[in-house]
């Protein structure tokens, strides 16, 4: 680990996130692709943002979009008879 | 309704409680269908609902019990799973310790792990990573400013990490007492 090793790491986030401006992305993607052990490192947090991500996504339950539909119309046409 | 799975996944996290969750979502359709009028074109019609979403469960949902928990979070190391498990083998022989954890972390240890999060880095964690909002939007969505964005987004991030870490270490896809542990 070296200073530029700290540095990237320090702003492993920001770089991930796409919130830097675009001269300091460029130098850490350069740093990354001349530092074997610092690329590994951001290629896991990139895979393991992916699959956190994944795997909790939940399906809409049976039934939810149905009766939002019905709650929706009911609130254009309040006479309307619930089926 | 394009966006209703993702609503339902963050009105689930946060709310904790499938019958709550959906009548969250369907709250927040009504809303935004009454509200419709103040929203302006070229806005972001997604980071709305969201916005719509986290109000609504923050002023009806949230207040059924006491006031959430202001707890904070200790801010741990950057690549705090990553340092632990770097340069150890899995439990299948030939695995790397990184690659083992990637594939096996379950989807009901995701979802524990998120739900365990104090409130406030929950909601952080679902809107940056879960969703995918750019820190200005969650700042936005929240009402807050952006540095609490990003001090609640990284703080919840890594405190996720650890958890998961944690439920590697007992389900022992990584080694006991790898180097750094």
């Amino acid at each position: 680990m070296d200073d530029h090793c700290y540095e990237a790491v320090e702003q492993l986030y920001f770089y991930l996130d796409g919130e830097l401006t675009y001269e300091r992305r460029v130098v850490i993607a350069m740093h990354l692709a001349d530092c074997p052990p610092c690329g590994d490192a951001f290629d896991f947090e990139a895979e393991l943002r992916v699959v956190i991500a994944q795997r909790c996504r939940e399906r809409v339950p049976e039934g939810l979009r149905a009766r939002v539909y019905e709650a929706l119309r009911r609130l254009e046409d309040p006479s309307a008879k619930t089926e | 309704m394009e966006h209703m799975g993702g609503l339902y996944t963050a009105a689930l996290r946060m709310t904790r409680n499938p019958s709550d969750a959906e009548d969250l979502v369907q709250e927040t359709y009504l809303k935004a269908y009454r509200g419709f009028g103040g929203f302006q074109e070229g806005t972001n019609l997604k980071a709305w609902l969201y916005r719509i979403l986290t109000n609504t469960f923050i002023n009806s949902y949230r207040s059924k019990k006491r006031r959430p928990e202001e707890t904070e979070l200790d801010d741990l190391e950057n690549l705090y799973m990553y340092k632990r498990l770097a340069g150890s083998e899995g439990a299948t022989a030939g695995r790397s310790a990184e690659d083992e954890v990637l594939d096996h972390i379950t989807e009901a240890e995701v979802k524990e792990a998120i739900e365990a999060l104090p409130e406030q880095f929950r909601m952080a964690v679902l809107l940056g990573d879960v969703e995918g909002f750019s820190y200005k939007e969650i700042a936005e969505i929240l009402d807050i400013p952006i540095g609490t964005v990003m001090s609640r987004l990284h703080r919840g991030r890594k405190s996720l990490q650890k958890r998961l870490y944690e439920y590697g270490r007992q389900r022992g896809l990584v080694p006991e007492g790898s180097p750094h542990g």
